[in-house]
């Protein structure tokens, strides 16, 4: 056995999370309910969030506010962020009741916790940048409420290159980062069980 | 430019009860939301032959 750091990093890895774990064939029979759906119905938003976002920062404004297909693309988008929200919050009340918390999955919680907050936080910035009327007013109320709070020595509403630089990039990557970490943890520590299942009393409440 | 099947071009309708208020789209979203909520509870999931393993 090597004892480079790579493959110590491997080993650690590939003990840590199994890709049994990671990529499962089979689910616990309790998954098959509808409520078990908006975890993977959210991802499924984000998705088409991310890509047609692509495509609106490719193509720039002047092609979303002008052209069909771009005011399609740009509709795409705004009913991409109505389900990707819908989807999470009936995902976090199905969640909440569950108490999804229970056998050590208090990480998993957590992540998701986060994710929801900077996917607020996301979708704020993308109001700032629709360049039109409304971003405008938007961000002329969101700039009296920074300052009321004394925060607008550090985030001005009112800079636009500032708020498409964080919703382009800055704050996706965040967000596809803490997504990405909730999954994996939802893959190892399995999808919590039913408060009545016998199985929650094995992994206990931490 | 194409018609819109539902002209939103205007401003929204608000619906006030004493202090509160909120805008008809937005209680449209929250009622949608608690109606899926609702549903996923109690409609009956298709079961496939996958479903079969109880794990930890």
């Amino acid at each position: 056995m090597s004892g480079s750091w790579t493959g110590k990093v491997r080993r650690a890895t590939l003990e840590k999370y199994k890709p049994e774990d990671l990529l499962p064939e089979e689910q616990p029979a309790y998954v098959a309910s509808w409520i078990y759906i908006f975890g993977v119905a959210t991802i499924a938003a984000l998705v088409m969030l991310i890509a047609s976002g692509l495509v609106l920062t490719l193509q720039g404004p002047s092609w979303w506010h002008t052209s069909s297909v771009g005011h399609y693309v740009n509709s795409v988008h705004l009913w991409s962020v109505e389900l990707f929200f819908i989807f999470m919050v009936v995902h976090l009340w199905g969640k909440f009741w569950m108490a999804a918390w229970r056998g050590r999955r208090m990480a998993t919680w957590i992540t998701g916790v986060i994710a929801f907050v900077a996917s607020i936080i996301t979708a704020f910035t993308g109001y700032l940048i629709q360049t039109n009327f409304d971003s405008q007013w938007i961000a002329s109320e969101a700039k009296d409420g920074f300052n009321s709070i004394g925060v607008g020595a550090f985030f001005n509403a009112l800079n636009t290159g500032q708020a498409i630089l964080l919703h382009v990039s800055l704050l996706p990557l965040a967000l596809g980062v803490i997504v990405v970490w909730h999954i994996i943890l939802v893959r190892k520590k399995g999808v919590v069980p039913p408060i009545d299942n016998d199985a929650t009393i094995e992994g206990g409440w931490k | 430019m194409q018609l819109a099947l539902i002209n939103l071009n205007h401003p929204a309708h608000y619906i006030s009860f004493g202090p509160f208020a909120i805008s008809v789209g937005n209680l449209i979203v929250i009622l949608s939301m608690m109606a899926i909520f609702i549903l996923a509870l109690f409609l009956p999931f298709p079961h496939s032959q996958s479903g079969k393993k109880l794990k930890k």
